[in-house]
């Protein structure tokens, strides 16, 4: 069976600034894998290269087939959906036109569909059900965490990547957005990729991790695996 | 007080046109946060292919509907072919093309039609309305057909998927493109639908002050006026703008300044509101969260 998503030496840079150096990892189809490493390690890098939002070289294949010469909106109706960095909320429109434009490039967006779409969504995340009509910039930061996670959802992806899910965000907050995560992943065989400074939550959620370091894989495995290697005990986990 | 009454609503009549200019500029102002200074030579433009068309036997309403989609059509090739290559250039630069395209527009129409004056027909009767002298027919006519463009506009925008893309295309480009509207398209849209907008204001105005390469100019001057004092971010608050503009130059001309200042009211509203309340009346304050 071939990879949801492979990654051989890629390389990226924002003009002369190279962050990424021949990064290269596999994803399987109805895993959740997850990049560890820390800040300007290029996690969030490799996300934005595999949507094509920053120059990239090197091959990217999705189901197989090469999609690392393709606009970003292309890529998106490949069903891969990013959660961006900072949410990418639409401030200005509300929580509901938020959610709507998640199935914009689906094929299927029939009314009714979309329609279904949204009440399976706000049975996942009451509140935002609660501020439909809210303008979107008036949530709370973890509201809008929830309802970035819910607009990539609408595009019932094959693939989520999500960067950062947990920042700025309430413990509390972070282990209930985890657990649904973990639910759509068994429930709808939506395949994750995440990123994480956070890597005791990543480890935990995730069963694949790599570890990056300055644009670059360093140590993968299974996520157990990773857990007891000594060198990210130490420096990522601290204990 | 019937003076009065009959200049207001003269105001109006006006105020739409420069209402429904105001909202052109305000669309492509949200989606790049620049004013097009050449959105008047558009519409002057797009007022002469419908006097052609007229001119050669077409009937007033299909040349009417004819000449808005040329002028969308129009506006999107400009898009495409002129300012996307200086997408991504300095404010500058994309200003000098705005006012090439406004000197280019300009010397070309007065080179194919001249600069001669013409007279340019109203698809409205003559005489009184309602048996009353308040507001000629044509007045009466622009206020409706702007009112129409104003609501056509606002049920695209609020609720086709479309219009939703395009709002937020114009927000967070970034965003946009990861859920996959093509937000290249969506500007060139934008600049299809203003010059439209703005094709209705040429045609509707062109009966009161005459054809010719140069009338917009003025009125131009008031659109900005009236996206400045509702708020250049802010569609609904530029309509009201434009009324508010359009009744005030109306009644300070005909009692308290006279006619021939009446342009200063515009500049002075500009010089006022930049001044005193550069985001305008009507400009959102929006409150973020992070």
């Amino acid at each position: 069976m071939a990879a949801l998503l492979e990654v051989s030496n890629l390389h990226a840079a924002y003009g002369l600034t190279r962050v990424l150096h021949g990064i290269s990892f596999v994803m399987q189809e109805g895993s959740i894998t997850t990049l560890l490493g820390a800040n300007g390690a290029g996690k969030t890098t490799t996300l934005r290269a595999l949507c094509q939002m920053v120059k990239t070289e090197g091959e990217i294949r999705f189901c197989g087939a090469r999609i690392d010469r393709r606009a970003t909106e292309d890529i998106v109706r490949l069903r891969i959906a990013h959660v961006p960095d900072g949410r990418g909320t639409f401030v200005n429109l509300t929580t509901e036109e938020n959610l709507r434009l998640g199935a914009y490039a689906r094929k299927d967006k029939d009314r009714a569909g979309v329609d279904a779409d949204l009440e399976r969504i706000y049975d996942y995340f009451p509140r935002l059900k609660e501020r439909r009509a809210q303008q979107a910039g008036t949530l709370s930061g973890g509201e809008q965490q929830m309802l970035a996670v819910s607009r990539a959802l609408m595009l019932r992806p094959k693939l989520m990547l999500l960067d950062e899910p947990s920042f700025g965000l309430a413990p509390l907050i972070v282990k209930e957005l985890f657990g649904i995560l973990r639910t759509v992943n068994a429930k709808e065989k939506v395949s994750m990729l995440v990123v994480e400074q956070n890597a005791a939550m990543a480890l935990e959620l995730a069963d694949h991790a790599y570890l990056i370091e300055t644009g670059r894989v360093v140590l993968s495995g299974s996520a157990d695996a990773i857990r007891r290697d000594d060198n990210v005990r130490r420096s990522y986990l601290g204990y | 007080m019937e003076a009065l009454l009959h200049q207001v609503l003269a105001g109006l009549a006006t105020g739409g046109i420069y209402a429904s200019l105001a909202l052109a500029l305000v669309m492509i102002y949200q989606a790049t946060h620049l004013v097009n200074f050449a959105q008047g030579e558009l519409a002057m433009f797009a007022t002469y292919f419908a006097w052609t068309l007229i001119n050669a036997g077409v009937p007033y309403w299909p040349a009417f509907f004819a000449t808005v989609a040329f002028a969308f059509v129009l506006g999107v090739v400009i898009e495409r072919v002129v300012i996307r290559p200086v997408e991504n250039a300095p404010v500058l630069a994309v200003v000098v093309v705005f006012i090439a395209l406004l000197v280019i527009l300009n010397s070309v129409t007065g080179w194919i039609y001249s600069y001669t004056i013409k007279t340019f027909p109203s698809p409205f009767p003559t005489g009184g309305v309602f048996g009353t002298k308040l507001l000629s027919p044509h007045e009466l006519g622009a206020i409706g057909v702007t009112l129409v463009v104003l609501v056509l506009l606002y049920l695209f925008f609020r609720f086709t998927p479309l219009g939703l893309a395009m709002r937020a295309a114009a927000q967070n480009p970034d965003s946009a493109r990861l859920v996959g509207i093509r937000v290249g398209w969506m500007l060139a849209l934008g600049w299809g639908l203003a010059a439209a907008i703005g094709a209705v204001a040429g045609m509707m105005v062109a009966p009161i002050v005459f054809l010719d390469p140069n009338m917009m100019g003025g009125i131009l001057l008031y659109a900005f006026a009236a996206a400045l004092v509702g708020g250049v971010d802010n569609p609904w608050g530029a309509v009201l703008g434009g009324f508010m503009v359009g009744v005030l130059e109306n009644v300070l001309g005909a009692f308290v300044i006279g006619n021939e200042l009446k342009l200063a009211v515009a500049l002075a509203l500009i010089i006022g509101v930049l001044v005193v309340k550069p985001s305008g009346f009507f400009g959102k304050v929006f409150v973020t969260r992070v």
